[in-house]
């Protein structure tokens, strides 16, 4: 080796109580390497940097810096060896201007002016398109990303760790992105790129480590491997496809949605416009678009904890259900998983079999003359925990002792075997492991082939390509219109994502 | 070395148990030495206050009595409590609650029976009732807070008490106190033969399992704990968090009206200006220290009715004021709140910081 590794982790341990975390985990990023980090949620990607940024301290082993043995004692220390982050969760002042939030950030005190002109000299190296004097409230997640990278940047970093960047991003601000990094890269700025999409890796990265269950499972050169072969690194086993019978036909309209409208629910809510679509018996209908864009208040109309006055904005078997409650819907069939399990889709502090009562309780009968059937609750539990293979202690298992991945499974399980009419799902796979996602669609894909009708609403475009027969963006509150997944263009999507309707789309 | 606390995976059951035993006898110990600094006889008198109305069989009956009020409000209070309902003026609906007995037995003037008993102590449950629907009313719909309103509303409680008994309700034969008349014999309700205990000990030690099973067994009372956990996931299951909070104040609110009722027609049998006696206050802690659950509220109720008649009998043999045992009863509620941690974390104990490995 000629000259020492940028950064050299050796041996890195931690504990938490109950989980090693890390477990003698070593691996090297060259100066200029793009290198990719790689693994399930819970795989210890993220404790990983938080100990390479000083927010945590590792319990055993070693990072070197440029050949010397290191210690970060806290990030401000980590800033000052050259080690910026951009983490998944921004820290910014939404009435505050972008140069206010990036004053605020700096360790030393620049003068607002020499601030200023250095960002403009910063954006204007790296073709970074933003306006110092915006008020953030006002930017798209992808320019409030950019101010994060701008602070970082602005340190001359000799190591730039991002965290999951692409998670809310639009495939054209991807690229944009992707164009940055390289740049970056090629003036001798190590990136440490962590994230478990695939095809952004072999598309970026040079070198992936790959981790699972706190372990280093492989180094390897993204260029040279699959996606599958990764993808199976990561999870440790063989990754299945999803099957579904070829040449299926889809029965009547099963959700007919017309021109549903609601106002925003709370200043921070998202106002839903004129939303119309129509979903068929058999078929999978997906919603893509950024986070914020009404996807949530969109759940809540379709499942009924946001009723419509008007009946008919939403009909279900022909049947106007638009002005029904939740539990008044589950009567006709919709069931919903929102997107948040804990104290939205589930009571933490209740065990699974209670849990099972909170939706399943009148279509499965488990109230007789206002009395629970405790035993009847227990059993569904039971049964769902063993057809999505939820890893939990059983049905007297508290819901807020199970992972995320695994009470997003048995949520979704629980759902499931109810057997619904339609089912609402958002973000399914949201923090569920790859094998694990993979049976939850294989899931709904069987529920639909029954003859359901499928509304998913994600983010995870791809989730979204590989699941859905039809989908439509949503952005701010509007639907655009539908399209057939297998005519769909990535390109035109994107453009939607962004908030650009009609002609473009249309032209395409 | 120092002191972690760490998130328990599942909340301890022993710890639910064990720590309102503990909070009793550290209030013990913590007397003892608080007593013997003042110059009083702690061992003494917190042996008085905690042990001796037990002892001695006599004060058995002073026991239930007393118990028994403290039990059937803090059954109705706890049922609120699992819903984040907050009603503080359990007071005010006891003395409505004892207003409205009144009220209904005047009605038949002298005369008395089954019936009548049932009527007046009916009165009872839907006057506190309907005490603690103004506070539900504010909540629902102009979310104002419970606390606050159900507080005010028994100081409110008082003044209607002090009119009624003043003016038209005033025992005419009174010597002008300000008093009801006593209730007529056929008014008021049977007593186990040779003792003063009456009925509503019988129905305080009913209750307990009727609350057990609808807050364990029956859909309503699953309906209380979903609201009372996340109002977001009750909306999810389909249940109304508002109609939710209506019941649990209204049914604390009867059972309150109904403690009150018990009290008027089973022991005073008349409702002069000291009626509001605390129950309703202490019925809090007795909710607290019985972890909400029924069954702990029965426990719970006979050891805060054990300090109240401790503290009578210590006046005597210690000469301390009786108020000591509300003295007693608050360090109670401050043990159990501040131990309430320990049963959603532990303790750990970490050795001194070995060295630093990088």
């Amino acid at each position: 080796m000629a000259s020492p590794a940028r950064l050299e982790l050796t041996g890195i341990t931690k504990r938490f109580p109950g989980v090693l975390a890390n477990d003698n985990v070593g691996f090297s990023v060259k100066p200029g390497e793009i290198h990719a980090l790689l693994g399930e949620n819970g795989a210890g990607k993220s404790t990983l940097v938080k100990m390479i940024y000083g927010i945590m301290q590792p319990d055993g082993g070693e990072i070197r810096w440029n050949g010397q043995r290191i210690s970060v004692a806290n990030p401000k220390a980590a800033r000052k060896l050259g080690i910026g982050m951009v983490f998944q969760h921004f820290s910014l002042f939404e009435a505050m201007t972008v140069l206010e939030n990036i004053a605020l950030g700096m360790d030393a005190n620049i003068p607002a002016r020499d601030l200023e002109s250095r960002i403009l000299a910063v954006m204007g190296q790296y073709g970074l398109k933003l306006e110092p004097h915006r008020i953030v409230s006002t930017l798209s997640v992808g320019e409030r990303q950019r101010i994060e990278i701008v602070r970082a940047l602005l340190l001359n970093p000799k190591l730039l760790i991002m965290d999951e960047p692409t998670s809310v991003l639009t495939p054209q601000e991807v690229e944009q992105l992707f164009t940055v990094l390289r740049k970056l890269a090629q003036e001798g700025c190590s990136i440490l790129y962590i994230s478990h999409k695939l095809h952004e890796i072999k598309a970026l990265c040079d070198t992936a480590t790959i981790l699972r269950g706190g372990k280093l499972v492989d180094t390897c050169d993204p260029a040279v491997e699959t996606s599958r072969s990764m993808a199976e690194k990561m999870i440790g086993g063989s990754l299945k496809d999803i099957s579904r019978a070829a040449g299926r036909s889809f029965g009547a309209a099963k959700l007919a949605v017309k021109a549903l409208s609601l106002p925003a629910d709370g200043p921070f809510g998202t106002a839903l416009r004129d939303i119309s679509f129509t979903v068929r018996a058999g078929e999978i209908f997906g919603v893509a678009g950024v986070a914020g864009n009404g996807q949530n208040a969109l759940l809540l109309a379709l499942s009924g904890e946001a009723p419509n006055p008007d009946p008919a904005s939403v009909t279900v078997d022909g049947v106007a259900v638009g002005h029904l409650q939740a539990r008044a819907r589950r009567g006709h069939g919709v069931a919903s998983v929102p997107e948040e399990r804990n104290g939205h889709a589930a009571v933490p502090i209740f065990t699974l079999a209670d849990n099972a009562v909170l939706t399943a309780r009148d279509r499965l009968g488990m109230v007789r003359a206002g009395l629970i059937d405790a035993k009847a609750a227990r059993t569904y539990a039971g049964e769902v925990i063993e057809a999505f293979s939820v890893k939990a202690t059983g049905p007297s298992a508290m819901a807020e002792s199970l992972s995320g991945g695994n009470l997003q499974k048995y949520i979704m399980g629980r759902e499931i075997l109810q057997k619904p009419q339609v089912l609402v799902v958002s973000q399914p796979t949201w923090g569920v492991d790859a094998g694990a996602a993979a049976a939850i669609h294989q899931a709904l894909v069987d529920l639909a082939a029954t003859g359901s009708a499928i509304v998913v609403i994600s983010q995870d475009l791809d989730e979204l390509l590989s699941l859905c027969d039809t989908m439509a963006v949503i952005n701010a509150g509007r639907l655009s219109r539908p399209m057939a997944v297998a005519e769909a263009k990535i390109d035109e999507i994107g453009l939607l994502m962004g908030g650009i309707h009609g002609e473009v789309a249309h032209a395409s | 070395m120092r002191l972690k606390l760490e998130k328990r995976r599942e909340p301890s059951l022993a710890m639910l148990v064990a720590t309102p035993i503990a909070s009793v006898i550290l209030t013990m110990l913590i007397g003892i030495v608080v007593f013997d600094l003042l110059g009083i006889k702690g061992f003494k008198a917190v042996v008085d206050i905690f042990l001796s109305p037990l002892l001695a069989s006599y004060k058995w009956q002073d026991v239930a009595l007393k118990a028994a009020p403290l039990i059937i409000i803090a059954l109705g209070l706890s049922m609120g409590n699992r819903a984040q309902v907050w009603n503080i003026g359990a007071e005010g609906q006891y003395v409505i609650g004892a207003l409205c007995s009144a009220g209904m037995g005047m009605a038949f003037g002298q005369s008395g029976g089954f019936l009548v008993v049932l009527l007046m102590i009916a009165a009872g449950v839907v006057g506190g009732g309907l005490w603690a629907a103004v506070p539900a009313w504010l909540r629902t719909k102009y979310n104002v807070n419970e606390i606050l309103s159900s507080l005010m509303l028994t100081y409110v409680s008082f003044q209607v008490l002090g009119y009624l008994v003043g003016g038209p309700w005033k025992d005419p034969n009174g010597r002008n106190f300000p008093a009801t008349a006593p209730l007529a014999d056929a008014q008021t309700l049977p007593v186990w033969p040779e003792s003063t205990v009456h009925l509503g000990v019988l129905i305080a030690l009913i209750l307990p399992f009727v609350f057990w099973v609808i807050m364990a067994r029956s859909e309503f009372g699953y309906q209380v704990r979903v609201v009372g956990s996340s109002a977001t996931a009750a909306r999810h299951g389909g249940f109304d968090s508002k109609r939710t909070i209506w019941a649990t104040m209204i049914i604390g609110g009867a059972m309150a009206g109904l403690a009150g009722g018990l009290e008027f027609l089973g022991v005073l049998h008349k409702i002069d200006l000291g009626f509001a006696s605390g129950y309703g206050f202490t019925a809090i802690i007795v909710a607290f220290l019985g972890r909400l659950n029924p069954f702990g509220c029965l426990i719970a109720g006979i050891v805060l009715a054990v300090t109240y008649v401790g503290g009578q009998m210590a006046q005597t043999s210690v000469h301390i004021p009786n108020s000591t045992a509300g003295i007693f009863q608050a360090m109670m509620l401050f043990f159990i709140l501040a131990s309430d941690i320990l049963v959603r974390y532990r303790i750990r104990v970490i050795p001194s910081a070995k060295a630093a490995g990088v």
